[in-house]
């Protein structure tokens, strides 16, 4: 299985490369600096949503309420911000986005680890209650005058520069962001007992019980901190856009998770990498790029994802199929 | 009971259980139960399934704790137990699926448990090879660490379980039926092991209800019965009859219950030169109305996939094949139905009934066609007439047909895959493995409804490498090795040591 599990990640970084090669003999332009910022920037938050996404499908759970939960986050932190006056550093805007965020994944804690209902039911009721609460309570105007703290945030670059072909390209310091959720995402998966029980619950709840896995604290743990970087994917949305919108993120859900199911995620549990994961999103984000490139209606761009999910999880479910037949 | 066995050695016991009982729903799981398990012993647990066997193992590793009665570890009452707090005091637990993950290496499932217990909250992965290859050192296999154990062989993931299961120091090791999915070669070195763990006094509860194994590796020997303690001592008190006897508390006659000399009714099934490349080939058989033909053969001897040929799951790709002389070609399992053959598999759960629906349901999945009305519709008082017709013939232990077939034993769900076909009116029925899995008593109960089936004029075909199944209920018995028909006697001709013999493939050489 190690070996087919490689392949599925490799699938996906050939097609992810045959579409770079395809669209830059189409337009030489594309294999540039500032379309790879340009990716980067695209794929930014769908990417600190998927790591999120991963953690949850590796213990063997779904969760579609991460993206209620992030506008829920976001919006609410930027009207507290902009209501009391503070203006603040964006550190302030990232601790309370990711503290609201932390608090309602402890909700889809306790009905999935407490209650021990079935994940997909719970998100799928939090999704909507979260989404509701916060047009119902929170406000449904769109925030356009961002707190200074966010503002500054988009603006401050990583790196800046002009290219040959003079076009202007910039990395956004939100780039770190993803950093550092992809370095303690892995830290925590491969270098904890955590990160080892939340396989170990993947693969198998009953021996997980069995042999003595804090399930409950486990899955709390999951929850929460996919509740903490929804809330940070948000905030970072809304200050690289610079308006608060709390219309905005939801409906993403299918696209992040048919991206981590792409890199290799089983729905099952048990299995998932970073790495195929963020393959997954690279190849979405191209895909949609390249289209446009190639001059191909954007419609098409869900058919084709649609025929990728297919066949990157199809091809190699059949071929273990088989070999299991024959052998 | 125990006081005998506890003053003849004086250490203390491993584990002790003192007047242990617990209830679900009102019903006695276990009633009072004491046993104590010395450093070195080999004990086993027999039972049949119901007995309040697993109820007991959770008990002593603190998944379900007992309501009444103390447990002792190392002389040690405790209080409460838990997983962990067992597996600290050194008593594993090995189950029956053998609790593995089995998206994580090899290597990783070894080290696991131990990694808990220690309260690890860094993975060192290096540390984590060294204590993997340490423990399977100790059982001497070699199994490749990074390999991920849903890729093993099942012989290679109960080794697996053992290997982690010796990783902390260990006292007590719990087999929870751990020979049922392993062939006889596998088998026999899991005894070996067993033996090896003992020199290194480490003790292990055998929970089993083959009575073959109890004998080969137990000393002492524990039979429950309905939740109560019923029989105990060294295992050279016992017979296979005694044994038998203690765990279903009534007499089982080993006698054959068909006759060779059974009458035969009409030819129904004439099979000539049949091959399936890989599988089997030239097979050749005869089965009358009212007979009972039994095909034994090793793993892999082609015995399944013969049965899967005749049954249109995998047809045959050469050869003739008549039904009461009428030419009859069988490339699908509809087909089959069609001509009145009915298959019950080798593996009824993940090739038959759906666990979580009703046993009226799962009876009556077959016959829909049958009980349709007007517009195909069928009627919910039907589909439970059919199925309690069949609680009854069968005897079925259930309160209600309304269940859901995961309430019943092992025995009992047989039967119901039982019903489902014999609800479809077959004329030929194959049955692969009817009693796997299944305790004594209700294994002796099948073989009579095997032999009834017959009486009543159906041709019956069981597929088996039981012995003293086929023996005890088929009138004839083929052997098929390597593919092919090697002999065929009558069941009055050929005795449980010749028919062994025969299905060996070294049995030439000899």
């Amino acid at each position: 299985m190690a070996r087919l599990f490689a392949r599925n990640e490799t699938l996906v970084a050939t097609i992810l490369l045959l579409f770079i090669i395809v669209t830059s003999i189409v337009d030489p332009s594309f294999l540039s600096v500032p379309t790879l910022f340009d990716l980067l920037r695209n794929g930014l938050i769908m990417a600190i949503f998927a790591i999120g996404v991963l953690l949850v499908l590796i213990s063997g759970g779904i969760d579609v309420s991460f993206t209620a939960l992030a506008a829920f986050a976001m919006y609410a932190t930027t009207k507290t911000l902009v209501e009391t006056g503070v203006e603040g550093s964006m550190a302030l805007a990232l601790a309370m986005s990711g503290g609201i965020g932390l608090c309602l994944g402890l909700v889809n804690g306790f009905f999935v680890g407490t209650m021990r209902l079935p994940t997909l039911i719970v998100t799928l009721g939090t999704l909507s209650a979260f989404r509701g609460a916060l047009l119902t309570f929170v406000g449904s105007q769109l925030i356009s005058n961002v707190p200074d703290g966010m503002r500054d945030f988009s603006r401050t670059m990583l790196l800046r520069g002009t290219n040959a072909d003079g076009y202007f390209y910039s990395l956004p310091a939100a780039v770190l962001v993803l950093l550092l959720v992809v370095v303690l995402t892995w830290f925590i998966l491969y270098r904890t007992m955590l990160g080892r029980n939340i396989f170990a619950i993947g693969g198998s709840l009953d021996s997980a019980r069995r042999i003595g896995i804090p399930v409950t604290k486990v899955q709390y743990f999951i929850y929460a901190y996919v509740g903490t970087i929804s809330g940070i994917a948000g905030i970072v949305h809304a200050s690289l856009a610079r308006v608060a919108n709390p219309f905005d993120i939801v409906g993403l859900e299918l696209s992040v998770i048919a991206a981590v199911v792409l890199g290799g995620a089983r729905l099952q549990g048990g299995t998932g990498t970073i790495t195929g994961t963020l393959l997954g999103v690279a190849l979405i984000v191209v895909i949609n790029n390249s289209l446009i490139t190639l001059g191909i209606p954007s419609t098409w761009q869900n058919i084709v994802i649609g025929l990728l999910i297919l066949l990157g999880t199809g091809v190699p479910a059949w071929q273990a199929r088989r070999s299991g037949r024959t052998e | 009971m125990n006081d005998r066995s506890r003053e003849a050695h004086d250490a203390p016991s491993v584990v002790a259980l003192d007047h242990i009982s617990k209830s679900f729903a009102g019903v006695r799981a276990l009633d009072d139960v004491s046993l104590a398990i010395r450093p070195g012993e080999v004990v086993c647990l027999a039972g049949e399934n119901g007995s309040g066997k697993s109820t007991l193992i959770k008990a002593l590793s603190g998944a379900q704790p007992a309501e009444s009665g103390t447990v002792s570890f190392h002389g040690q009452p405790q209080a409460q137990i838990s997983p962990i707090g067992a597996v600290r005091a050194g008593v594993q637990v090995i189950y029956q699926d053998f609790s593995l993950f089995p998206n994580l290496t090899v290597a990783e499932n070894i080290a696991f448990n131990d990694r808990l217990a220690r309260g690890t909250r860094w993975i060192d992965w290096r540390e984590m090879r060294r204590t993997a290859e340490a423990a399977l050192g100790r059982i001497g296999v070699d199994i490749p660490l990074d390999a991920v154990v849903e890729d093993l062989p099942v012989a290679s993931k109960q080794l697996v379980a053992i290997a982690r299961a010796l990783v902390d120091e260990a006292r007590l090791i719990v087999m929870d039926e751990p020979t049922a999915a392993l062939t006889e070669r596998e088998v026999k070195h899991l005894l070996g092991i067993i033996s090896r763990l003992k020199e290194r006094g480490i003790a292990v509860l055998f929970v089993s209800h083959k009575l073959a194994e109890v004998f080969s590796v137990c000393e002492r020997v524990v039979v429950l019965r309905n939740g109560r303690l019923v029989a105990e001592g060294p295992v050279d008190e016992f017979d296979p009859a005694s044994l038998t006897h203690h765990m279903t508390g009534r007499e089982i006659d080993a006698a054959p219950v068909v006759s060779a000399d059974a009458p035969r009714g009409s030819d129904l099934l004439q099979v000539r030169h049949l091959s399936r490349e890989g599988a089997f080939s030239d097979v050749s058989l005869d089965l009358a109305a009212g007979e009972s033909l039994g095909i034994v053969g090793l793993l892999g001897s082609g015995r399944s996939e013969l049965a899967k040929a005749l049954f249109g799951m995998d047809p045959a790709s050469s050869g003739t094949i008549r039904i009461e002389g009428e030419e009859a070609r069988i490339d699908s399992i509809s087909d089959a139905m069609e001509r009145g053959i009915a298959y019950v598999p080798e593996d009824r759960l993940t090739e038959g009934l759906f666990l979580t629906q009703s046993i009226g349901a799962n009876i009556a999945a077959g016959s829909f066609r049958r009980l349709a009305g007007t517009f195909g519709l069928v009627r919910k008082s039907d589909i439970r007439d059919e199925a309690d017709g069949w609680v009854e013939r069968l005897s079925i232990a259930t309160p209600s047909s309304d269940l859901p077939v995961s309430s019943l034993s092992g025995g009992n769900q047989q039967r119901v895959m039982l019903a489902r076909w014999l609800a479809t009116t077959p004329r030929i029925l194959i049955l692969n493995g009817p009693t796997v899995g299944v305790d004594v008593g209700s294994k002796a109960d099948i073989h009579r409804t095997i032999a009834d089936l017959a009486a009543e004029g159906l041709g019956v075909i069981v597929i088996s490498d039981d012995l003293p199944e086929v023996l005890a209920c088929c009138n004839r018995i083929m052997v098929m090795r390597d593919g092919r028909i090697v002999d065929e006697r009558r069941n009055d001709d050929v005795t449980e040591n010749e028919l062994s013999h025969l299905l060996s493939s070294d049995a030439e050489d000899a």
